[in-house]
């Protein structure tokens, strides 16, 4: 009996001792792919900013791989010499800044006020914001529209029409409900303060985390922004940059004009670079901002991800 | 003396009718309060008139005296709705913004609807225009493009939601079982970065990448001994959906794993210390612990995706597509567009949107009906 027990226990030890050794196998599988995926994402993303910086001729024949070869800016210096370039960059500045604090505006007190219990009428009002998520009118009624509010072809067209976002109001909702005690606006009502008060004076110095995701969001939104621009805006001078690069990178219009013979090939070349130098300049802001605020992007997953 | 007797009588009163509902917030109590808090004070004047006050109140509310739940429940029913309406107020005004916004630009496009009804013509108006029935619809239905769109838009949206609805779920089960430390920081971060980047950007990096004398993909080719021209993918219509796809998943994989991670954070590390104790393997462990327990959150957002399977992004097929790839490349919100703000016909751009709009929300009811029935998880 002692003997069997003993054997017992060994063959236990070797089943575990198989089961680490698998285990160790499949952690090492983990991590080789793990490191894989890191540079098939990287690689990419940092071979447009090595090609921004070199030779174009380099670049076409492949001999450009890790690092820069003959550090050659023309492609920016080109770039930037594009009144277009600047104008578009400040319009989507502009665009950017402002429709974040309207996007705000609008879907912060809408999801504060969904939040609260005592909102009479809470199911109807969640179901009329909850529609147009699921349903819409589609394009031309909704050009329609727009035209009809006289917004067409006007600065504000990037703003008003699509400020409010129901996954934003949801998001702002559920950070309320679970991070604001009922008894906070108990304790202030009973000291007389009023609901917009209490909004103003304890709910937003309160949510600066959902306030940061939520601008976060609408900012790279509206920054990444083109269609809506294709669709309502012909002026010339009220153009985004992502408008600007469609020309640029897709429909390969240079901006540099028309040549022939020899002149053909090194423009086709600066044209590359440009390419490369507006794909940096466009991306650079948010790809820079964006590891310092990754905490804050998350977070917003996560609270609309909560279901209801 | 005299007033400490009457409060005496006073509480026992109050204990005797109140109490049994307390629960209710109602005016007396805070009457009450006025009074006690006045005899804590020692404030004998103040208290007398705050009790006068209160016994006044009680007879004028008869209802309250008698004590009876039933009655007082039946003059509460409409007092109470306006009351509600009326402390709800600055809530309304809070939602004014959005609502007036979502009634503007989400609503009256809703009723634009009737467009797809109608002759539409911008000089005659909504009103003005002749009603035709279902002559646009008709119209689609018998075209050449309604198969080619219908087909396309079902393949391209197919195919993604095959391909990159596993991927992210495997993603966040690899990165759950990475040791917490600076590698598994730095993954994360790295795969979340092209999540945003423009679509803009996105499709001239293809484009770049992809570009058959010059691009990342040909010159790779050739040193892996590739010989002959590398093709050029753009123009090809079989390759247009591996591209789309593809260049999805290397976008949004990552990002897509958060909610899972988030999942996979929330399970009671007791499973995993019992599982230890049994002798399971890492693989074990993920397949009788993990898997089961992000099921509901997969299924929801698989019935998302599923029943958005026509609405598939306009933005990057209409920027990768071109004459070579457009059999397969035309899908239906980009057939919309050319159809209604290119050649103008209006009524029959919205009919086929309309088309559209319907298609996904039955295919989303019938799927949340499916999984509500086999999986028990479901979206409303």
């Amino acid at each position: 009996m002692v003997q069997g027990s003993v054997l017992q226990k060994n063959t236990n030890l070797m089943i575990r001792k198989k089961r680490f050794d698998q285990d160790k196998i499949v952690r090492f599988f983990l991590y080789a792919i793990a490191l894989c995926m890191i540079i098939a994402t990287i690689y990419p993303l940092w071979f447009v900013i090595i090609a921004s910086f070199s030779n174009p001729a380099d670049v076409v024949s492949g001999q450009v791989w890790l690092w820069p070869k003959q550090i050659n800016i023309d492609g920016y210096k080109e770039l930037f010499k594009q009144s277009e370039i600047w104008k578009s960059y400040a319009n989507t500045i502009l665009y950017t800044a402002v429709g974040t604090i309207v996007g705000l505006a609008v879907n912060l007190p809408a999801g504060y006020a969904l939040s609260r219990k005592d909102l009479f009428g809470r199911k109807w009002i969640n179901v009329f914001y909850l529609i147009p998520m699921f349903v819409s009118g589609g394009l031309i009624p909704t050009y329609f529209v727009v035209r009809k509010f006289g917004l067409y072809n006007t600065f504000w067209v990037m703003i008003i029409p699509f400020a409010v976002s129901t996954y934003n109001i949801i998001v702002a909702r559920t950070f309320f409900k679970e991070n604001l005690p009922d008894s906070l606006w108990e304790a202030a009502q009973i000291d007389g303060c009023g609901t917009i008060r209490f909004f103003l004076q304890f709910v937003i110095p309160l949510s600066k985390a959902v306030i940061a995701v939520i601008a976060l969001w609408t900012a790279v939104g509206i920054w990444n922004q083109w269609f809506n621009a294709l669709i309502y805006i012909e002026n010339e001078n009220l153009i985004p940059l992502q408008l600007l690069l469609r020309r640029i990178l897709i429909t390969n219009q240079s901006l540099l004009g028309a040549a022939t013979g020899s002149m053909a090939q090194e423009l086709r070349q600066l044209s590359d670079m440009m390419r490369y130098a507006s794909i940096v300049i466009s991306t650079l802001p948010i790809m820079c901002m964006y590891p310092f605020l990754q905490k804050y992007f998350n977070q917003g997953v996560m609270l609309g991800a909560v279901k209801e | 003396m005299s007033y400490i007797i009457q409060y005496l009588a006073f509480q026992s009163y109050h204990f005797g009718i109140i109490s049994t509902k307390c629960e209710k917030k109602r005016p007396d109590n805070i009457i009450y309060a006025n009074v006690e808090n006045s005899y804590l004070n020692n404030d004998k004047h103040l208290s007398e008139l705050c009790y006068k006050e209160w016994i006044n109140w009680i007879i004028f509310n008869p209802s309250y005296e008698t004590g009876s739940e039933d009655v007082v429940m039946d003059l509460d029913v409409k007092k109470s709705r306006i009351a509600e309406l009326k402390k709800s107020a600055p809530l309304y005004v809070l939602l004014l913004p959005s609502a007036l916004l979502l009634l503007c630009f989400s609503y009256l496009p809703l009723g634009g609807i009737v467009m797809a009804f109608q002759d539409f013509a911008p000089s005659k108006g909504i009103v003005g225009s002749p009603w035709v029935g279902f002559k646009h619809f008709v119209q689609f239905f018998k075209s050449y493009q309604f198969k080619v769109t219908l087909i396309n838009t079902l393949k391209l949206s197919g195919y993604g939601i095959v391909a990159g609805f596993p991927l992210p779920i495997l993603l966040a089960i690899m990165c759950n079982q990475m040791r917490n430390g600076k590698f598994k920081k730095v993954f994360q971060v790295i795969t979340y970065l092209p999540h945003f980047i423009s679509t803009m950007v996105m499709c001239g990096l293809i484009l770049i990448f992809l570009s058959p004398g010059t691009g990342l993909f040909a010159n790779i080719f050739r040193i892996l001994g590739g010989t002959g021209d590398f093709p050029n993918l753009m123009a090809m219509p079989s390759a247009f959906g591996h591209i789309y796809v593809w260049s999805d998943i290397w976008q949004h994989l990552g990002w897509d794993s958060i909610i899972y991670l988030a999942a996979l954070a929330g399970i009671d590390p007791s499973y995993y210390e019992a599982a230890t104790m049994d002798g399971a393997s890492t693989l074990q462990k993920i397949r009788y612990i993990d898997l089961p327990l992000i099921m509901p959150t997969a299924m929801i957002l698989l019935i998302m995706r599923v029943g958005n399977i026509l609405g598939i992004g306009f933005e990057k097929v209409y920027l990768l597509q071109n004459v070579s790839n457009i059999m397969s490349s035309e899908i239906i919100s980009t057939y919309v567009y050319k159809i209604g703000l290119q050649s103008m016909q209006y009524s029959l751009s919205t009919a086929i949107g309309l088309f559209n709009t319907v298609v996904n929300v039955s295919i989303l009811l019938l799927v949340n009906f499916i999984s509500k029935k086999l999986t028990d998880s479901s979206l409303f």
